[in-house]
């Protein structure tokens, strides 16, 4: 964040904002050549011939495209493009710059490139980046916050762990991330509270995990919980798929009250998987894997 | 294939042969394609264009029509004028000023017409998508009804006793009529009348296509209303704005009827003082040499537009 942040900008029209936009289709002017429209916002702020130039060259080398600065938008690749869009955005130096899902318009593999690379130009320039996705795996890799939104409101905010370990909503939980949700009573029993099963069953809660009494849902992270031969106490319930990944196995079950529930297991014994489909097994939930949610 | 037509030559001959016939077919079915059109331009355009061409370098006829005789005289007559009496030679004055007034009226028709059409073009084209057409199809009404009879309108407004002047002599704003019919000022308003959607409709076409998030972004870069105007929408609407001035100024340079009507006898365009040689100034040489004129001046006109949109091509490429 920088330093001087306090200033209030409802009241002021878009173009006095210092705050720059990182378009999802770029919005590069085409009349102009790549080195004109890093310098559109300079020139516009008044920003004298010379000063703009280095600044212009100095961008131009930030997001390594020296080499094209007298080229038009329509001659470069969508990488470029995008990267040219950045070069724009940064060159007025804004407080903050938004990036509306900057990366959806490329292909996997530049994404992965891209990301990188906002993150080395957010570090060099220290600005704080506002980066609105859909891609839930970019929202946790990239970032120091995230803020969940959902139909215009903001459910969560948090750093990557918080919003991927402690989920509030029930949308949270879904969005970033597989999830297994389990619905009930919560009880509370002299040493502890615990959260009993619609279908039958109890789930132990951590103590003053919040959430309201009666009807709670928890969010259950797959690969947080055991599975082992029923017996041994836990949720019962019956192995309906196994899908392999290769570094960890799948199991779709269904419980005991017909809910279903996904296990993730590393496969840390190689090929040789413990169960196979049909197989009654116990699902172990740890307290602090069982995450109340407020809806 | 190619390389096995050079190493292998007589089993590749016949697929050679093969080829060149259907590349024959297809020039034969292009040429029957291009004829009608070739045939409308031979005898509609390049035939009478050569015919005045020719008889802008004969002798005028003393009742109209030409002499069979080589002379330069109706060339010379375009700038320079011979007294009757000694032969001295001097300026023509009155076709000069003829010309100038041409040139200068249909540019300030054209600079009026930007100047009413721009605004319009970027009104309709930033309407919502369904009522857009509506407005498009309102530009397009004074097309339904007859050129001669929309000038007699335009006359029957700014006449002395027209209701312009009515209006303003009942509310007694003058005690006068003021004289607006037969003006350059009546010629210019009808002209502009006439050509303004030649104006709106290609600057709409580019306008439309215009991405307005470009707009935003400029916006977003520091840009005011009037920097956005002129250093993003103006830019990419200028195809259309070329377009759109070349358009209302070919027409107007050449205009007949508007002048004709509007200006009286004495506030000639060009294209009367033509006519005027061809009927009572019996001169048909001369005549000749100023279509001539005329259409040079058009070309000047359009290979500015060809080098501005070619221009605009070569630096994107």
């Amino acid at each position: 964040m920088g330093g001087d942040c306090h200033t209030h900008l409802a009241g002021l029209p878009p173009y006095k904002r210092p705050i720059n936009t990182v378009f999802q289709s770029y919005a590069l002017f085409p009349h102009l050549t790549v080195a004109e429209n890093i310098g559109f916002g300079l020139e516009m702020t008044g920003v004298a011939t010379a000063e703009r130039k280095a600044r212009v060259a100095k961008m131009l080398a930030l997001v390594q495209l020296d080499e094209y600065g007298s080229r038009r938008p329509s001659q470069l690749s969508g990488g470029q493009q995008q990267r040219v869009a950045l070069a724009r955005a940064l060159a007025s130096r804004p407080h903050v710059l938004l990036l509306d899902e900057p990366l959806s318009a490329l292909d996997l593999k530049l994404r992965k490139e891209m990301q990188i690379e906002l993150k080395r130009l957010q570090t060099e320039t220290g600005i704080t980046f506002i980066f609105v996705t859909h891609d839930q795996e970019e929202a946790l890799t990239m970032s120091d916050r995230i803020a969940v939104m959902s139909a215009g409101k903001i459910l969560q905010i948090g750093t990557p762990t918080e919003i991927y370990e402690h989920p509030t909503h029930r949308f949270v939980a879904d969005f970033i991330g597989e999830t297994n949700f389990l619905e009930g009573v919560i009880t509370q029993s002299g040493d502890g509270r615990a959260l009993q099963l619609d279908g039958g069953g109890e789930v132990t809660l951590e103590n003053g995990a919040g959430g309201a009494s009666g009807k709670t849902t928890i969010a259950v992270r797959p690969e947080r919980v055991g599975l082992s031969q029923p017996g041994n106490g836990g949720l019962n319930g019956t192995v309906k798929n196994v899908v392999y990944f290769g570094t960890d196995t799948t199991y779709h079950l269904a419980l005991e009250s017909g809910a279903p529930f996904t296990v993730r297991m590393q496969n840390k014994l190689g090929a040789t998987q413990p169960f196979a489909i049909g197989d009654p097994v116990a699902v172990a939930i740890p307290p602090d894997a069982a995450q109340v949610l407020r809806d | 294939m190619v390389a096995a037509t050079d190493t292998e030559a007589p089993p590749a001959a016949p697929a050679k042969i093969a080829d060149a016939a259907a590349q024959g077919r297809d020039v034969r079915n292009r040429w029957l394609l291009l004829m009608p059109a070739l045939l409308i331009l031979t005898f509609a355009a390049v035939g009478p264009l050569l015919i005045v061409l020719v008889y802008s370098f004969l002798e005028k006829g003393d009742y109209g029509g030409v002499i069979w005789q080589f002379t330069t005289e109706a060339w010379f007559r375009v700038v320079y004028a011979r007294d009757i009496f000694d032969g001295t030679v001097s300026f023509a004055d009155a076709h000069i000023s003829i010309l100038w007034r041409s040139l200068s009226l249909a540019f300030i028709t054209t600079v009026l017409a930007l100047i009413f059409g721009l605004p319009t073009a970027y009104f309709i084209a930033t309407r919502p998508e369904n009522t857009r057409q509506l407005w498009l199809f309102l530009i397009t009404i004074p097309f339904w009804t007859n050129l001669l009879i929309r000038t007699f309108a335009i006359m029957e407004m700014i006449r002395n006793e027209g209701i312009i002047n009515v209006v303003l002599m009942g509310i007694g704003l003058t005690s006068e009529p003021i004289q607006m019919l037969y003006t350059d000022f009546a010629i210019c308003l009808g002209m502009l009348y006439v050509f303004l959607p030649l104006m709106v409709l290609p600057i709409y076409a580019s306008l439309e296509k215009l991405d307005f998030r470009l707009v935003e972004a400029g916006y977003d870069l520091y840009a005011n209303r009037l920097q956005v105007l002129w250093r993003v929408i103006l830019p990419l609407a200028k195809p259309g704005i070329i377009a759109g001035s070349i358009l209302v100024f070919i027409p107007s340079i050449g205009s007949y009827v508007t002048p004709r009507v509007l200006g009286g006898g004495k506030n000639m365009m060009i294209g009367n003082f033509i006519e005027f040689q061809f009927g009572q100034g019996r001169n048909w040489p001369l005549g000749a040499a100023l279509s001539m004129v005329l259409m040079a001046m058009v070309m000047v006109a359009l290979l500015i537009y060809v080098r501005a949109v070619t221009g605009k091509e070569q630096a994107r490429d």
